[in-house]
């Protein structure tokens, strides 16, 4: 379950793209084939999307082996999940699905329903096209309306009555048209046209989504386009940790107000009526080099840190940062040095805090093994009565423990993707510390995946 | 003849990745007045902030040099040199360079890279260069007319070596870390000391481009992982968080110990001949060679130390077994006058053996084709 939070699959710090996606695919393998109900119940929690479009994936080209009254629940779980899953992500499961020949009744079925719940499909159609072309054709579906057409032969009709359609017919012509697109398709044509990139983004700025919005801010400016401005206030807590990550150091510096104080609403609103509630807080995170991450998740165990620093100020009364590199200004933080847990773990103890997270990647080297001994000893002899709970937080995926990497036994860690569910782990972890076994996970799991799909009702 | 030392620096936990551990060493003040030009390393944007008041001189290690001559030639530059601040905008001295295709690799347009560690190496091949002294009998007329020349030794580029450029991709860069040793196996492969972290920070990847012995390419190849030296606290001695961190502490300190005293002792108390090659502003370049002792670590290396003992740049060569055969035997030699019957006599051999050795060390030509031969058949009669 660790894995299914953090790994995606792609290249770390430590271990490259094939040894995490093949270390993940043989997870998954034993998974399914050993306990197939475990697995499928997987999709209820919170694992990444990365898989849980594996899991359903490999749930719909195995539908023969589950046994027939299984296949109900699964089905429920997976269309579930899916509807709650991106838009791309589930028209790149189809597309797999239809590359491995994977076509069975329930996948028929399940394409059918998700596409009939697609608030717009004339809107997917201009923006995936190819995609939606794909799913309508393995599916053997049936698109009603002009979308037919569109989908097929789209150059057929001399114009459309759905306007999307429309203006996407027009924009073949006239540049005016191409304003009303999704931006993505809207940048085709845009290329077409040649039409010089600042005005282009100048336009398009009202047809943003919230995320492209602020991927495209620090390009706009520096093409002069200022209409592309992104409400920082309104983003995610982690995608905003990574944005300000990617600034150079002195522009941290001059929007400093500005970048706090949204970084701040963030964690105040993942906090919620938790805020404030959570006593005297040490956090301990690593900003050492390994926080680079690699070139595909940039900068990002340390955007998760730099999360959790401010979810954490939420939460607690008092709260007391420490950064590995001793730094104190969170906003300027940068991957640097190595990795002395044990001292900071020491200084953190020092405070007495009532609880202790740790966020890190769990190679510690400096020495190595030293914030083992730490905690051991603190649990064992200097603190037995656990009036402080410490929790490691730790984000990235270890190929080769099929887990992420363990700081010490007695120390409860839990994998994190997202800043985002750092209030949920850190329960699980605490209930995590009392050494439960499977039936109490599968109790778990069950009432789990009927809160996940009443939710649906 | 004195001992290397790690003056001025201080060991810091091993990284292991693999088979390969490093070790870095920090230093707690970093040497402003002596930096490394970064102008040859990358010509384009290599400015050296320097203090109005401090000298500045700088050197230039071999192997991040190469700058065209003025007439479209190649050149590469005599291993390391100091400069003299008036001095910044001269060339350093150079040689012209006929292109063999794997000494040489091209980094840009007008810049070259090359393998470095060539004044240690040039040192150690250019031992007793001139051959035998006396024109004793035995010895050939090319040995007479020709010495040694050409003598080519062979090593492995680091990028060759398993594992050492991943270990160094993962490896974590030490706030003040000024130098790094690196083992593979946890066979001590290399040492490597600059003058100022940032100097280390840019050379750091340099590392595999670097010479490594023969031994150190096995080694890396058929070790597997070599496994941490994780930290141990006994839990009777701790009462107090204040007794956790004593004990922390003292961990560090215990490992920086072990590490100098056993890990680096094969690098560290060794006699070395050093031979002086340039003297300025107080700081002094140096190459040494070991004392080529059979069946233990040999290093060859270059360093810069100032008046005060303190190290301010070092880089080091393990030699593979057969090299140190050649060195010893070469040196032997040499002590010796050339003299074969007195050398077999002071190696405690009879002259045909020495006479063997001489030609298993790859240096049969430097004997007459008739001495050689009659050793042949005296060692074969003897053993009959």
């Amino acid at each position: 379950m660790n894995a299914a939070i953090t790994s995606t699959g792609q290249r770390e710090f430590h271990s490259g793209a094939d040894e995490q996606s093949l270390s993940l695919d043989f997870l998954h393998r034993y998974l399914m084939g050993n306990y197939r109900d475990l697995y499928a119940a997987t999709l209820a929690l919170d694992v990444n999307d990365h898989n849980a479009v594996l899991i359903a994936r490999n749930l719909l080209a195995t539908t023969a082996e589950a046994e027939a009254d299984r296949r109900h629940v699964e089905g429920r779980l997976i269309a579930r999940r899916l509807a709650l899953l991106p838009p791309p992500r589930v028209y790149g499961l189809f597309r797999a699905l239809r590359r491995a020949r994977v076509n069975n009744r329930r996948t028929r079925a399940i394409m059918r329903d998700w596409l009939a719940a697609r608030p717009d499909l004339a809107f997917d159609a201009v923006k995936y096209r190819g995609a939606v072309r794909d799913v309508v054709r393995h599916a053997h579906l049936r698109p009603g309306g002009e979308l037919g057409p569109f989908l097929f032969t789209p150059h057929r009709p001399a114009a459309y009555t759905t306007p999307i359609l429309e203006t996407w017919r027009r924009a073949h012509y006239e540049q005016a048209a191409l304003y009303k697109l999704p931006y993505t398709v809207a940048e085709g044509f845009a290329a077409k046209h040649r039409i010089a990139r600042a005005a282009f983004l100048e336009r398009i700025a009202p047809r943003l989504t919230r995320l492209e919005r602020l991927r495209l801010q620090e390009s706009a400016r520096g093409l002069g386009a200022d209409a592309v401005r992104a409400d920082l206030a309104t983003m995610p807590l982690t995608r905003l940790a990574s944005y300000v990550l990617a600034l150079p150091l002195d522009d941290r510096v001059r929007r400093r107000a500005e970048l706090t104080a949204a970084l701040r609403t963030a964690a105040l609103r993942i906090a919620g009526d938790q805020a404030g509630r959570w006593g005297t807080v040490v956090a301990v995170l690593d900003d050492s080099f390994s926080a680079y991450g690699s070139g595909h998740k940039r900068r990002r165990p340390l955007a998760v840190a730099l999360a959790c620093h401010f979810l954490l100020e939420a939460l607690a009364r008092e709260y007391t940062p420490l950064w590995l590199s001793g730094r104190s200004d969170a906003l300027l933080t940068h991957p640097y040095g190595a990795t002395p847990l044990g001292e900071r773990i020491l200084d953190g103890l020092e405070h007495r805090p009532g609880r202790l997270v740790i966020v890190s990647d769990g190679w510690d080297n400096s020495p190595p093994g030293l914030a083992e001994e730490v905690l051991r000893i603190w649990r064992t002899r200097l603190d037995p009565h656990r009036t402080c709970a410490v929790v490691h937080l730790n984000p990235v995926y270890d190929a080769a423990d099929f887990d992420v990497r363990r700081l010490a036994p007695t120390v409860p860690t839990a994998g994190i993707r997202d800043a985002e569910n750092l209030v949920a782990l850190v329960e699980l972890a605490q209930f995590a510390e009392g050494r439960t076994g499977l039936p109490e996970l599968r109790a778990h799991l069950t009432r789990r995946v009927e809160e996940f799909l009443r939710e649906d009702a | 003849m004195t001992d290397l030392a790690l003056t001025g620096l201080h060991t810091r936990p091993a990284q292991a990745w693999g088979g390969v551990r490093l070790v870095p060493l920090v230093r707690r003040e970093p040497i402003e007045d002596l930096r490394l030009d970064a102008r040859l390393h990358d010509a384009e944007f290599g400015v050296v902030e320097v203090d109005p008041r401090t000298v500045y001189s700088s050197y230039i290690p071999h192997g991040f040099v190469a700058s065209w001559t003025r007439d479209g030639t190649p050149a590469a530059a005599y291993g390391t040199q100091l400069r003299g601040p008036a001095e910044r905008d001269r060339a350093p001295s150079r040689m012209p360079l006929r292109f063999h295709r794997r000494m040489a690799r091209r980094a840009g347009r007008n810049r070259l890279r090359f393998l470095p560690l060539h004044l240690a190496l040039e040192g150690y091949l250019a031992l007793h260069f001139g051959g035998p002294e006396i024109a004793w009998e035995e010895w050939s007329r090319r040995a007479i007319n020709r010495g040694l020349s050409p003598r080519v030794e062979e090593a492995y580029t680091g990028a060759a070596v398993e594992g050492l450029h991943d270990a160094l991709r993962v490896f974590e860069i030490h706030p003040g870390q000024c130098g790094v040793l690196v083992y593979a196996a946890d066979a001590l492969a290399a040492a490597f000391v600059v003058p100022h972290p940032d100097d280390y920070r840019a050379l750091h990847a340099t590392l595999v481009h670097d010479l490594y012995g023969e031994l150190i390419y096995h080694y890396a190849m058929l070790s597997g992982p070599v496994p941490d030296f994780r930290a141990r606290i006994v839990d009777a001695t701790v009462r107090s968080l204040a007794d956790l961190r004593v004990q922390a502490r003292r961990q560090q300190e215990e490992w920086a110990a072990f590490h100098d005293q056993v890990m680096a002792g094969g690098l560290l108390d060794a006699d070395y001949t050093y031979q002086r090659v340039h003297e300025m502003g107080g700081y002094r370049l140096s190459r040494f060679l070991p004392p080529f002792e059979r069946r233990r670590e040999n290093h060859i290396g270059e360093l810069i130390t100032d008046g005060a003992g303190r190290l301010a740049y070092l880089k080091t060569f393990r030699l593979s077994e057969n090299q140190v055969r050649r060195g010893h035997l070469l040196t032997r030699l040499a002590a010796c006058g050339w003299n074969l019957a007195d050398t077999a006599a002071a190696l405690d051999v009879t002259e045909p053996e020495l006479g063997l050795r001489v030609e298993a060390a790859g240096f049969g030509h430097l004997l007459r084709q008739d001495v050689l031969d009659r050793y042949r058949a005296r060692v074969r009669h003897g053993r009959r």
